[in-house]
């Protein structure tokens, strides 16, 4: 009976806990970058489905500039969540130039019609951290201890 | 032994299941039969309704062809792309699957020329029918022909996807094999065995909150004709439906049940998963390997940012392409379905726990089914979402040949789902694996045997899987 009661009390605590630790995983403010802002220039040779280098990564605060090459067709580069857009014809160069406040991870897509897979011609742009997908990390782990938890006896 | 006696292998009840599977329908927890709510019985005991709603989805299927045929080239601008790869292919995820299980298989408008020939008639079944009317043969059942031809449309998806042309061709093979399907064997043989997305929809059916199912078996055993079995056109006999995956819901065994003893019930999601199985069946398993190794796969390609995978997706007949080909082929025959393998295995070593393998595999690979589903549909936000205006623009002008029939085909206007949709892909994908957990948790109290370290390794095969959609997704 006592073992019976105070496992029921380790039950009802591992699972207090692991709300404890859901609730810091989705509130806990990550740590700021402490790295002075610079100016960061990135010269993207586009051609038809594919973004040269098609990675970027800046920190917070850093001003950046895109210098959009079109090497085939006319391409376009809009970015997720900055709402920015610059289009480059042809063998001629577009300039955007913008200050990356938003932390976090934000794909860049192509805004005119180059082809075939123009629809799935996409880039990444990643400002410090990726909140989003350490916070996801860990809730999944979570979610697996949980279910740890519940299948063991 | 009899026709009935013959029904396909897996609707097979022996003497001694069906007493267990009575017990269980009488005291069925948490159903809402919908054939007992007086206005909505009418719609599903006529026929027509339901013909009405597939004579539109016909003439949508005719007019996509001729879409695909004729209209554009650019896929942006053709209604054959955007309907079946962003209007429709979207739906089937996010709306007829999780609300309806194989809800679109009951409209379907692919299987309804052939099915007229066989029967004779439009409504019902005539005297003067089609076909020969030969059984399918045994080897060929399961769904491994549905996971082949999945890994087919995989191998050349990028093709299909952004191809008006490949795609109208893509849906003539289809509505051509049904036909000939229907008049070389009996019932909806292509639905049952062929069709990707018959397999698709029907793997996924079993955590959809929708079942037909006998309400009495007792009566059922004592009715000689067996009318529902004779009217089933996917030939199946409702006393021996162990889940969803095979009823296409076409409502013909209520209609043709003489003593009003089927029910069609709203029931809790997943209410399919979690049982134990006697069998040792692999083709579902691997039909949801290919599944979760195609999310994979396909988010790498058109949402990752690597031009070098898209090109080579792209280049049919390439070098490339052939490379991506045996990655995309290793992944779905090799990588998924040995990890899962050794995962289970590694359960059952650790556990002790003494049963075949083959057996446990099958067992467990319902744990997949929650993890698949919503790696799809958090796929599916990630590109269908931002497209969406593209369905206006293309209702009003739908062969990309400068017509503006609505005055919305110059709509610039698209939904800026940027902010929400990562937030949206993370929950989905917590959503899929809290629930294959919990299916985990089902199965192993069911099994009653070293739980804990059967299930870790299945548990942390998922928890990788979920991981690798993340970084795909919002890394």
């Amino acid at each position: 009976m006592i073992n019976e009661i105070s496992g029921r009390r380790f039950t009802v605590w591992r699972w207090v806990v692991l709300a404890g630790m859901v609730f810091l995983v989705l509130f806990l403010p990550f740590p700021v970058n402490a790295t002075t802002p610079v100016d960061r220039t990135f010269r993207i040779q586009a051609s038809r489905f594919e973004y040269s280098p098609s990675v970027l990564s800046v920190h917070p605060g850093d001003r950046v500039t895109i210098e959009l090459l079109a090497t085939d067709v006319v391409h376009g580069l809009y970015i997720d969540g900055y709402d920015l857009e610059t289009t480059a014809d042809p063998g001629q160069t577009a300039r955007l130039t913008f200050v990356a406040d938003r932390q976090g991870s934000f794909r860049f897509r192509c805004t005119v019609t180059c082809g075939n897979m123009h629809p799935f011609m996409i880039g990444k742009l990643q400002v410090g951290h990726n909140a989003l997908l350490w916070r996801g990390s860990l809730l999944a782990g979570l979610a697996l201890i949980a279910g740890a938890w519940r299948v063991r006896k | 032994m009899n026709r009935l006696q013959e029904a396909a292998w897996e609707e097979r009840v022996s003497q001694g299941s069906s007493e267990p599977i009575r017990s269980r329908r009488l005291t069925l927890p948490e159903r809402i039969d919908l054939y007992r709510i007086p206005w909505i019985r009418p719609l599903l005991q006529s026929r027509w309704p339901q013909f009405l709603i597939r004579s539109l989805t016909l003439a949508g299927f005719v007019f996509t062809i001729a879409a695909g045929l004729f209209g554009s080239r650019v896929g942006s601008h053709n209604f054959a792309i955007i309907f079946v790869w962003i209007a429709w292919w979207t739906a089937l995820k996010l709306v007829f699957i999780p609300l309806g299980g194989r809800s679109w298989c009951s409209v379907c408008p692919i299987a309804l020329p052939g099915e007229w020939l066989q029967q004779g008639g439009i409504l019902e079944k005539r005297h003067r029918r089609f076909g020969l009317n030969l059984r399918w043969p045994k080897r060929l059942r399961g769904s491994w022909l549905q996971s082949s031809g999945f890994l087919l449309i995989g191998l050349f998806s990028a093709l299909t996807l952004t191809n008006a042309r490949v795609t109208a061709w893509v849906l003539v093979g289809l509505f051509g094999m049904a036909i000939v399907l229907s008049l070389v064997f009996e019932r909806r043989a292509f639905c049952s065995y062929i069709c990707p997305i018959g397999g698709f929809t029907g793997i996924y059916a079993k955590t959809a909150p929708v079942e037909v199912r006998v309400i009495d078996t007792k009566i059922c055993a004592a009715h000689s004709e067996k009318t529902c079995y004779q009217n089933c056109p996917w030939g199946l006999y409702p006393v021996a439906l162990r889940d969803s995956s095979q009823c296409g819901l076409c409502m013909e065994c209520l209609r043709s049940c003489p003593k009003d003893n089927i029910a069609v019930n709203l029931r809790p999601f997943g209410s399919d998963l979690g049982q134990a199985r006697q069998s040792s069946r692999l083709d579902e398993t691997f039909l949801a390997l290919v599944m979760i190794g195609s999310a994979l796969a396909f988010s790498a390609v058109f949402v990752g940012p690597w031009g070098i995978l898209k090109s080579a997706a792209f280049a049919i007949g390439s070098p490339a392409w052939a490379l991506y080909g045996l990655g995309f082929l290793a992944l779905n025959l090799v990588v998924m379905p040995g990890s899962f393998a050794l995962a289970v295995w590694m359960g059952q070593r650790w556990s002790g726990y003494k049963t075949q393998l083959r057996r446990a595999i099958a067992n467990q690979s319902q744990v997949l089914l929650p993890l698949g589903l919503f790696a799809w549909i958090a796929f599916t936000i990630s590109f269908a979402l931002p497209k969406l205006n593209y369905v206006l623009s293309v209702v009003s002008d739908p062969f990309g040949w400068g017509w503006n029939l609505l005055g919305t085909a110059n709509t610039t206007w698209s939904p800026d789902v940027s902010g929400f949709s990562p937030i949206l892909q993370v929950a989905l994908l917590l959503i899929g694996l809290l629930w294959s957990t919990s299916v985990a948790w089902r199965l192993a109290k069911v099994n009653n045997q070293s739980v804990f370290r059967q299930t870790l390794p299945i548990l942390t095969f998922c928890l990788v899987f979920s991981l690798a959609m993340l970084w795909l997704l919002v890394g």
